[in-house]
């Protein structure tokens, strides 16, 4: 692979890297409430952070971009906070990122909650841990086939996006100029050789992340995230 | 120390779920082995789980736990321990072991969660108390359902409790299992002064380690006292059936080698029971089933029966169809004989009558 495309692969690596980092630190309050909630808004709340599964991601990008946009509800918030605007930015980017890629990250990580289930728990009690220490030393501990799922799914899937990443970034080399946008871009141009390069590599790479997740957590082929 | 006085269990608290309310008011000695013993669904392992804090009371209930002078939950002025600041050690029915952990992990889990000067029960105490030095290095996914219940309770008592709730400890497991862990829990009540709950659905269970008995019944309390009154109470279902029995405290008093008997002896007489490898004068307890005794006006001569006892018809009771259950004193010891009802009518059998009891069957259990 020629160095031209040093720029795509890091910025691509950036991305994805970033974007399953926020997700872990988003994703875990937010599936230990969906996994232990009893409320009854447990159900629309999950419907809605599964929505980009059912969503074209062009969908997801087209109001993602009206609203950062400078007349759009988040675009005036980030104005008004000295952020500027955030389309065609890689900041803009990672946000529509950890949108598109959170019921990757979420639904593993809300399975391997559930699977624990309320005896550890209640061991831990009995045991004098209080339940931040529960959290970080039992429930964890137990999560770690979820949370190697959520990981790699959640780091591959953001390499493999597209539609959102045209939208609300654009095609701006080292901003905001992705591996898959590359891809888009050399068979515009009939540059089949160079599609194949990158193409060949995100199968390789794809192939190779699944085989570490399931060789790694043999059980993981029922924590993993959902299907499209 | 707290005074003597403060030495008991209380515990009152209701808890409804739909179709069933757990209304108890109870106080225990605060000390020995006290059974919680009913039928499934008699309310025993909430109780067990309210009295830990895992299962909230009603609320506004006017509840109130305390366990020799510490108070855990007293609605009248709002205040709840949360779990795990309660000093108890819980073995649940199925071990609950942390799977993520070894064995040795396990143990070290609660016990360096406790302040070393708040530390009375020596890691080592428990490990040779439970015989589980063999398996410390093991994870705990590959144990035996003995080995993890031995590893579950010596992880609570490594907590130094000063309750130890145990629900249903041996209930997942086979006779052989049973057998295995039982002298385990003996030894606990042996060896360390560290009062126990005990919940439970086993007779015989009961019988071999609880000083004490709470009955519970659909959720309400039907008796509570010592183990040894409550198992030929006439009016309880405990006292009737198959294996209903009386249990004897006795001490060993002498040898009988060339027959391999061991005799022991109890304020109501003295009995005869398979030879037993333990010193004079040590106690213990034997059980004898209702099905085992037989009774007559006068004392038999010739008959194989060793174990003959003078005793006094206390109450009758009818017992299943065709059998009556008789309520004997054997000198302040209470007994139960299982007879045909032709047999009461044969021997004219009213309380205050003097008569003998054979007893065909004697089981030591502990």
């Amino acid at each position: 692979m020629s160095m031209a495309y040093g720029g795509a692969v890091a910025l691509t690596l950036k991305l994805a890297g970033l974007t399953t980092l926020l997700l872990l630190l988003l994703g875990t309050p937010l599936a230990w409430w969906l996994a232990r909630t009893r409320s009854w808004i447990k159900v629309p709340v999950g419907a809605m952070v599964a929505l980009p599964l059912v969503l074209p991601p062009t969908v997801i990008g087209f109001y993602l971009l009206v609203a950062l946009g400078p007349h759009g509800p988040l675009g005036q918030l980030t104005q008004s906070l000295g952020l500027g605007l955030l389309p065609f930015t890689f900041s803009g980017l990672v946000l529509g990122s950890v949108i598109y890629s959170m019921p990757f990250v979420l639904q593993p990580l809300q399975n391997a909650f559930e699977a624990i289930g309320e005896q550890p728990l209640e061991a831990a009690a009995t045991l004098r841990a209080s339940p931040l220490d529960t959290f970080f030393h039992v429930v964890l501990p137990l999560a770690r086939p979820g949370y190697l799922s959520a990981t790699v799914m959640g780091f591959a899937h953001t390499i493999g996006e597209f539609g959102v990443v045209l939208m609300i970034g654009g095609n701006i080399p080292d901003s905001t100029r992705v591996l898959s946008v590359q891809i888009y871009d050399h068979v515009e141009a009939l540059e089949y050789t160079q599609a194949h390069w990158l193409s060949a590599g995100m199968l390789l790479f794809s192939f190779l992340a699944l085989l570490a997740l399931y060789t790694l957590n043999p059980s993981g082929r029922r924590q993993r995230g959902p299907q499209r | 120390m707290k005074p003597a006085m403060e030495q008991r269990l209380h515990a009152r608290f209701r808890l409804s779920h739909p179709g069933f309310t757990l209304q108890v008011n109870l106080d225990l000695p605060g000390s020995g082995v006290s059974a919680l013993f009913g039928a499934s669904g008699s309310g025993k392992t909430s109780c067990l789980r309210v009295i830990a804090g895992l299962t909230r009371s009603d609320p506004n209930c006017d509840a109130c736990i305390v366990v020799n002078g510490d108070v855990w939950q007293d609605d009248a002025s709002g205040l709840f321990v949360p779990v795990h600041q309660r000093a108890i050690g819980y073995v649940f029915q199925d071990a609950n072991l942390f799977t993520h952990l070894s064995v040795a992990q396990n143990l070290a889990f609660g016990m360096t969660r406790v302040a070393p000067s708040q530390r009375r029960i020596a890691l080592d105490q428990v490990v040779t108390l439970l015989g589980i030095g063999d398996f410390m290095q093991r994870q705990s996914g590959t144990l035996s359902g003995g080995e993890r219940q031995r590893v579950a309770i010596a992880r609570a008592l490594a907590t130094s409790p000063r309750l130890l709730l145990l629900d249903e400890p041996l209930a997942a497991l086979d006779a052989q299992r049973k057998a295995e862990i039982l002298p385990y829990l003996e030894k606990l009540h042996s060896e360390l002064d560290l009062p126990v709950l005990y919940v439970s659905h086993a007779a015989d269970e009961v019988a071999r380690l609880a000083d004490q008995m709470v009955l519970l019944d659909a959720g309400r309390v039907s008796a509570v006292g010592a183990t040894r009154e409550l198992m030929t109470r006439l009016d309880l279902p405990l006292a009737h059936g198959d294996g209903a029995g009386a249990l004897i405290h006795a001490t060993i008093s002498g040898h009988e080698a060339e027959y391999h008997l061991t005799l022991v002896a109890f304020p109501g007489g003295r009995l005869r029971v398979a030879s037993q490898a333990r010193p004079i004068g040590q106690s213990l307890r034997l059980r004898v089933l209702a099905r085992d005794v037989s009774l007559t006006l006068a004392p038999q001569v010739d008959t194989s029966i060793l174990n003959i006892l003078p005793v006094r018809v206390v109450a009758l009771s009818d017992d299943s169809p065709g059998q009556v259950m008789v309520a004997l004193d054997a000198g302040g010891t209470p007994l139960l004989a299982r007879i045909t009802k032709k047999s009461v009518d044969a021997l004219a059998l009213v309380p205050g009558r003097a008569v003998y009891a054979q007893v065909k069957g004697v089981a030591i259990v502990g």
